[in-house]
């Protein structure tokens, strides 16, 4: 015989408090990123990859004085990309597809906690993703200028905002299926021509002309000049601002729960 | 109409638009049309109708996941589009597609569903009771149908919520599943939960609705409880109802000639019949006489009176949608 559920014999205390709602939202997402593997090669290992090719190939030559202090800025902008754009906006196409989103939504989370939770996971995969980074480069030799870290972490969590955006946008408009196959795509695209690693001068004319109009590009182009030079080009910010609210308010006014 | 109590959720002629879709030339397409109803507290009440009558929506209008076009909803007084968080946390919602995150495993989904809530069901009991415990370890992707919508069913209660959503709970489940799940939900019924299922399946209704609302093309078209429906377009002072004689025996009998034409006969597969109509003791000695003249024995026999599945037909048209 099974013994009965002790339902509703305790008076209904209600939601736990909003915070906490949202910081267990945040840490369950951020688990389920580092857990998949796809993510992980994505966030981690080709930002690596990357990183590592810079380093000993001569395409950064003539650029400054150090290969490895010209791509790590670049490394780190690609890093917010895989997160933000294309891990976090494949994860939300199919939470949307398998009716993650509806579900969770009707408990006391609702949608603005769901939203709020991923923008934390993207948070704090990325802070995992630039200390990773951090070390491996300065094993390579990466010297910063120290007061470049302050706006460059400002910069990376706008570009981190920015594609976050761009990834909810994408991923509430399209089917699964197609979200994927877009953002891998621009994942690439953008890595290899958007002014992200590659800077601006070394691309090819038509490219050069609009990069610095790009999340990419702006993103790319400010982090070096935050690391290598210690300045805040105000320009990039606005254009990486744009880019925060023109999607964000798209997927605002857009996003499809079902 | 019958009149509210203790009502956990009206709706009053709720109307919800969809579209513009392409396939009506861009027009929009009226799912439910001044559909009304209420479900009390400590009842189960059943939405049932066939796909596409518009259960599904009505049920995700009450839940806040669809905004209404028009008409009311008070969901425990409030209405569903402006809920925050203290309604959604006296909510469960189970829904049709599951909702539950592939890569997940169940404990610790559950648990972290239960940390949405400030006080909610112990864990232990509630996986025990649905069999969760014995794939506790497996993803919620390798999952059989059945074990998913466990799952689902656990994941709307870990809350304890007052009114429990079930859009068609017995979908995919097995009959062990099965067993456990309607248990467990009429027991939660007992404990004065207010439970709003929607189904298509007769039997659903029949084994555990309170009260049952049969819904066709978006609006409600009879309500009553089980009982009532069945009585439905009866004459109940003459005392005779329809009924329904199935039986299995040889393929190809002439049963029609031994009955004459008061009842319908059908053969439905080869040796497989079905004899219904208004049967009298006369029609069963007939009937039994003829076999015993051929010698046929048949394999199976059973006797039903008009089922909930007759009066929705009844109702609804029997022209397939």
């Amino acid at each position: 015989m099974t013994s009965p559920l002790p339902v509703l014999e305790t008076k209904h205390a209600g939601p736990a408090p909003l915070f906490r709602r949202i910081l267990l939202q945040g840490r369950y997402e951020t688990i389920t990123m580092i857990r998949n593997g796809e993510q992980l090669i994505l966030a981690i290992i080709l930002p690596l990859l990357a990183l590592v090719g810079l380093t000993v190939t001569p395409l950064l030559d003539g650029l400054g004085s150090s290969r490895v202090d010209i791509a790590v800025p670049g490394i780190l902008a690609l890093c917010a990309m895989s997160t933000a754009f294309t891990g976090q906006g494949i994860a939300t196409g199919f939470d949307r597809r398998y009716g993650v989103l509806r579900f969770l939504s009707t408990t006391p989370l609702g949608r603005t906690g769901l939203i709020v939770g991923k923008i934390l996971a993207v948070l704090a995969v990325l802070v995992l993703q630039v200390l990773i980074v951090s070390v491996v480069a300065a094993l390579l030799g990466w010297h910063p200028r120290p007061e470049g870290w302050l706006p460059g972490l400002c910069l990376l969590i706008l570009g981190a905002a920015a594609f976050t955006a761009l990834g909810l946008l994408v991923a509430g408009t399209v089917r699964p299926e197609a979200t994927l196959a877009i953002t891998n795509l621009l994942w690439i695209l953008l890595g290899a021509l958007g002014g992200i690693v590659v800077p601006a001068e070394r691309l090819p004319a038509l490219a050069q002309n609009i990069v610095h109009f790009l999340p990419s590009g702006s993103l790319g182009q400010s982090l070096r000049d935050a690391f290598l030079h210690g300045t805040v080009s105000l320009p990039y910010v606005v254009v990486l601002l744009l880019w925060t609210i023109i999607p964000g308010a798209a997927a605002v006014r857009w996003f499809k729960w079902n | 109409m019958r009149s509210p109590e203790s009502p956990v959720l009206t709706i009053e002629g709720l109307i919800k638009d969809v579209g513009p879709l392409a396939s009506l030339d861009g027009k929009m397409l009226r799912v439910v049309s001044g559909l009304s109803l209420f479900a009390e507290r400590g009842q189960i009440t059943a939405l049932l109708g066939a796909n596409g009558a518009g259960k599904t929506t009505t049920l995700e209008c009450a839940q806040g996941l669809q905004k209404r076009t028009g008409g009311h909803i008070g969901l425990l007084g409030e209405d569903p589009d402006s809920a925050g968080a203290g309604l959604r946390s006296r909510v469960g919602v189970m829904l049709q597609d599951g909702g539950l995150p592939p890569s997940a495993r169940p404990i610790p989904l559950l648990r972290h569903i239960s940390g949405m809530y400030e006080n909610p069901l112990p864990l232990e009991p509630l996986v025990e009771r649905l069999g969760i415990d014995t794939f506790a370890r497996t993803g919620v992707r390798r999952l059989s149908g059945g074990q998913k919508q466990r799952l689902s069913l656990a994941a709307a209660l870990i809350g304890n919520p007052e009114v429990l959503f079930l859009d068609e709970p017995s979908a995919g489940l097995d009959p062990q599943s099965r067993q456990i799940v309607f248990e467990l939900i009429a027991e939660l019924r007992d404990a004065g939960m207010g439970i709003i299922l929607t189904t298509h399946l007769m039997d659903d209704a029949q084994r555990l609705a309170d009260y049952v609302y049969i819904i066709d093309a978006g609006r409600n078209v009879a309500e009553g409880t089980v009982a009532e429906l069945l009585s439905h377009g009866h004459d109940a002072m003459d005392g005779i109802t329809e009924r329904t004689l199935y039986f299995d025996a040889p393929a190809g009998l002439d049963i029609a000639g031994a009955l004459g034409s008061e009842v319908t006969v059908t053969e439905s597969r080869a040796g497989s019949y079905s004899v219904s109509g208004t049967l009298t003791p006369q029609h069963l000695a007939k009937l039994t006489a003829w076999w015993a003249e051929k010698g046929i024995m048949p394999v199976s026999l059973r006797l039903e009176a008009r089922s909930l599945e007759d009066v929705f037909l009844d109702i609804s048209g029997r022209d397939i949608r």
